[in-house]
């Protein structure tokens, strides 16, 4: 009989990994569990549906039949419980189904820590279609609202509920705006842009107490601010989804453990995307990857592992990209908030203060580490391949417009930065 | 006209000077529509121009007060809000004015008020007789009322799509282009050629209008005029052939069929513009390109044999082949059908409902044959950038020609599609910096994917 996978989560990584065991295998049985949606939609776009971009439909990357023409069953439900003894999931409805492989793609849950007031109407995180929703409902009619936490997902509810004409104050902890990724230069740089939108932003502001009676009306802040708001939105990050896997024999800590196979130590048990931990970080990368490329590759990965031709994880060059209401952002290879010992950069601004460029270079071996680029878009390939190649960061300088993507007809920096860096050498 | 003004960004609400913009707009359509109505003005020119520098003015404070009191970037705020741009109420209302419109234009001019067998014109059409006098001493006939009003509409709202996209030089490029083809080259020059060469025959009249989208260039009376109409005749006859037989291969081989399309066609020029409200309203199904590729194709077979019907009896000198007449059965159903009801009817009359670009994408025989360049024979592809999308479906949602870009963009392939008419909307909204139109080399022009930058376990 052809082998029965089951698997928890139909986000990125557990459609990807679903995808790939059909394309790997016509015979295998496929069931994709979510209690979010029936069907899989594209988390990143919850924003665009509540400014009116787009309908909710269009989140969704494949249209209904998909699922049915590829043999690939969906199951509405929470599972509650997994018995890894007797390969058995049972549902919060009481149902119970059987497993030969099963896949934990049970992603990520937003983080609440404890506030008082943080259970009060008008008070929520955004990360799942309940979410927006909830969002929905919460700020109709308001005209002011507070968001916690400085993140890629707190300026996204920033700019969300901007949109619908609502004054935002925008509550950021560290000293510079996502500073644990961002150099300063490219922190401040975004910071003036939040500012420009008329957004309040208070840096080194952390929330102390959500006031309200059933509905919020206000909070106080650290500096003993009270800020009248009906809304607050709380994104101080996310963390695995686990919940329910506590009373399993699935060893956890912050998220599922793994090891490079995406094995979790219980046999035929596996775990992908937000809600896995790897036992060992892979060199220059986090044990917990919570972005959408990982939970791609992630799935892609294990669905060859399940089908009994062991990969290990080994993920390509990092790079990642946002947007900051305005302004887009890429990244490739590494380039950390502060240098290592053994790298130098280099940084060019555009005087509108809207473009940026950084280079992240080895300061011995010259061989260029990552960039950032803020509202100018680089090549994957080509930055790929320099990182790779470990080219020089002086032949990667010169020959930087073969890296340039933005539209045609757009007018070229590269010039004006290589002459930047070349007088920055002399 | 002011109606396909897109309330993109309910938030500020729209403000005093945006309101007086809106009104100054609403002043010109309404003379308009009072004049469809049947009232007849005493002072036409006075009228005329109130109405046209009215309707073109407010668009342009409207949207400059819109768009120059925001940051530059991207403008979709409450698109799927706005009754207008989400097959809302008003949407479908405008929809059934634009239709009725079409419907008189087309088969009731004279309830426009074209004056027939030698009566002088009314309403509406008497409205542009002053103008129609001054280019070509002539009174106005409903397709002078119609050719006016469609560059008033491609110049106001262009103006509007350029305000709207001021930070990308791709938009504002293209736009400029799309302006002064739509305003020199199919309006003003014919208007004013007509009106120094009165005793010649009526041939075509726009530049750019190649078979097969002109499909009338080879009737009868067309090459008959063209021929008898001395050097200049010769001119437009060699240039109409030539321009299907070699300038549009050629060119759609180094940029693909967006030279064109989106740059100086007529049609594609108010889709680009008066049309940009709607883009998102196109339909992205699977079955929607299955009944996409069957009828454009289909029509383009029609036209063929529709011309080649014709040139069989002008040159055999009959009117019947097989003993059906040429007219009947394939002259006079190919117009009726496809030249004003396909294209005008349902093409622009159904913006609100169907989307911006319904006839380009599922009728135009022009874009059908461009379209076979572009896709098996061409430099012209958009390059997606690795790994990058996170299949938010923003390029998807606002193709105008329903091009699921996503669906490849995810999969980390370009996109080389027959119907894509580069306008490059995909681009600009993509939030990630993922698309990018380009002209290369053929080869990897259809790539499948990088998936060995992504993920180097699956190369090994
Ligand atoms: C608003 C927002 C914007 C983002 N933008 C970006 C971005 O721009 N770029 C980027 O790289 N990343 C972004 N992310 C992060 C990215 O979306 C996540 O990394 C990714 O979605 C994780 O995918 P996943 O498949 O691992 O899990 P998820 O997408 O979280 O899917 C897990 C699914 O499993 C279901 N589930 C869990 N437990 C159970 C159970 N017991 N029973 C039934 N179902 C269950 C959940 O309901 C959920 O539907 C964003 C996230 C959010 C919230
Ligand atoms: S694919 Fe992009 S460029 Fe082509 S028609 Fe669609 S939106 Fe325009
Ligand atoms: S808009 Fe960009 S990120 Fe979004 S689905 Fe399209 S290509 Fe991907």
């Amino acid at each position: 009989m052809s082998r029965n996978i089951v698997i928890i989560g139909n986000g990125i990584s557990g459609v990807t990994c679903a995808r790939s065991l059909r394309k790997l295998d016509s015979a295998c049985k496929i069931t994709l569990i979510s209690a979010e949606t029936k069907y899989f939609y594209s988390r990143t776009a919850l924003m665009y549906v509540y400014m009116g971009h787009m309908p909710f439909e269009n989140t969704q990357p494949y249209e209904n039949w998909f699922w049915e023409k590829n043999r690939i069953e969906l199951v509405h439900r929470f599972v509650q419980k997994i018995d890894t003894s007797k390969k058995q999931l049972h549902f919060s409805d009481g149902t119970a189904l059987f497993y030969d492989s099963l896949v934990l793609a049970c992603g990520s849950k937003s983080n609440k820590f404890g506030w008082p007031g943080q259970d009060l109407k008008g008070v929520q995180g955004l990360f799942n279609y309940q979410d927006l929703l909830a969002m929905e409902e919460n700020t109709k009619g308001i005209s002011s609202a507070v968001v916690v936490g400085g993140g890629l997902i707190g300026v996204e509810m920033a700019e969300m509920l901007h949109s619908r004409g609502i004054h935002v104050s925008f509550l950021v902890r560290e000293k510079d705006f996502w500073g644990a990724v961002l150099p300063k230069e490219e922190s401040k740089m975004i910071e003036r842009h939040i500012r420009e939108y008329g957004i309040d932003l208070q840096m080194e502001t952390e929330l102390k107490e959500i006031k309200g009676s059933e509905k919020v009306n206000a909070i106080t802040t650290s500096k003993e601010q009270e800020i009248p708001c009906s809304f607050v939105g709380l994104t101080v990050g996310v963390s695995p989804n686990i919940e329910f896997l506590k009373s399993s024999a699935i060893p956890l800590d912050r998220g599922i453990l793994i090891n490079e196979y995406f094995e979790t130590n219980v046999s035929d048990v596996y775990a992908i995307g937000d809600c896995a931990q790897f036992k060992q970080a892979l060199p220059g990368r986090r044990n917990l990857e919570q972005v959408w490329y990982t939970g791609k590759e992630h799935g892609e990965t294990v669905a060859h592992t399940i089908l009994g031709n062991k990969k290990a994880y080994a993920p390509g060059n990092w790079f990642n990209s946002a947007k900051f209401f305005d302004i887009e952002y890429q990244t490739y290879g590494m380039v950390n908030a502060s240098l290592k010992e053994n790298e130098a950069t280099f940084y060019w601004e555009h005087q509108d203060g809207k473009k940026s460029f950084r280079i992240v270079f080895d300061k011995t071996t010259q061989a260029v580490l990552g960039f950032n680029a803020f509202g100018i878009r680089m090549r994957h390939e080509v930055c790929d391949k320099w990182i790779t190649n470990k080219t020089a960061v002086k032949d990667v300088m010169n020959k930087l417009a073969a890296a340039n993507f933005d539209p045609e007809f757009y007018k070229y920096h590269e010039k004006e930065i290589n002459n930047a860096f070349q007088n920055q050498l002399s | 006209m002011s109606n396909d003004l897109s309330i993109s960004n309910p938030h500020p609400k729209i403000d005093v000077f945006e309101k007086l913009g809106l009104a100054l707009a609403s002043v010109g359509i309404i003379i308009l529509l009072a004049t469809w109505f049947g009232y007849t003005f005493e002072n036409n020119a006075l009228f005329l121009t109130v109405s046209i520098s009215s309707i073109v003015l407010g668009t342009v404070v409207f949207s400059a007060r819109k768009y120059l009191t925001q940051l530059e970037g991207i403008k979709n705020n409450g698109v799927y809000h706005s009754s207008l741009s989400s097959r809302g109420v008003v949407g479908w209302i405008i929809g059934i004015v634009l239709t009725s419109f079409y419907i008189f234009l087309y088969w009731f001019p004279e309830f426009l008020g074209l004056g027939e067998n030698g009566n002088t014109n009314r309403g509406l059409i008497a409205l542009f007789d002053p103008l129609s006098m001054w280019f070509k001493n002539q009174a106005a006939s409903q397709w002078f009322v119609y050719g006016t009003i469609y560059t008033v509409c491609i110049v106001a709202l262009g103006i509007k799509f350029m305000l709207k996209y001021r930070h990308n030089r791709y938009q504002l490029i293209r736009t400029t282009v799309v302006i002064i083809a739509q305003f020199f080259l199919a309006y003003f020059i014919p208007e004013i050629l007509e009106g120094l060469n009165q005793e010649q025959a009526y041939f075509t009249k726009d530049l750019k209008n190649f078979w097969p989208l002109n499909y009338y260039f080879f009737d009868e009376w067309h090459l008959n005029n063209m021929q008898q109409s001395g050097s200049m005749g010769m001119f437009y006859l060699v240039w109409g052939i030539a321009g299907f037989l070699i300038i549009t291969p050629v060119i759609t081989y180094y940029v693909g069929k967006r030279w064109y399309c989106s740059w100086v066609c007529g049609c594609g020029g108010l889709a680009e513009t008066a049309g940009d409200s709607f883009r998102q309203l196109s339909s992205k199904k699977l079955s929607a390109w299955k009944l996409e590729r069957w009828m454009i194709h289909s029509v383009m077979v029609f036209v063929f044999l529709m011309t080649a019907g014709v040139l069989y009896g002008y040159f055999a000198g009959v009117s019947e082949i097989f003993g059906l007449s040429i007219y009947d059965y394939l002259r006079q159903p190919y117009g009726f059908l496809i030249g004003s009801a396909f294209s005008g009817v349902i093409g622009v009359g159904f913006y609100p409902v169907l989307g911006n670009r319904v006839w380009c994408r599922f009728g135009c025989p022009m874009a059908g044959y461009m379209g076979l360049f572009q896709r098996f024979k061409s430099r012209f592809r958009i390059t997606t950038n690795g790994g990058q999308c996170i299949s938010c479906g923003n390029c998807s949602t606002y193709c105008e020609q329903g091009i699921d870009v996503r669906a490849y963009a995810q999969k980390g392939e370009n996109i080389v599609r027959a119907s894509c008419v580069g306008c490059g909307v995909c681009s600009a909204v993509c939030p990630r910096g993922v698309l990018k139109l380009e002209n290369g080399s053929e080869e990897g022009r259809i790539s499948s994917g990088p998936i060995d930058i992504k993920n180097k376990t699956l190369n090994l």
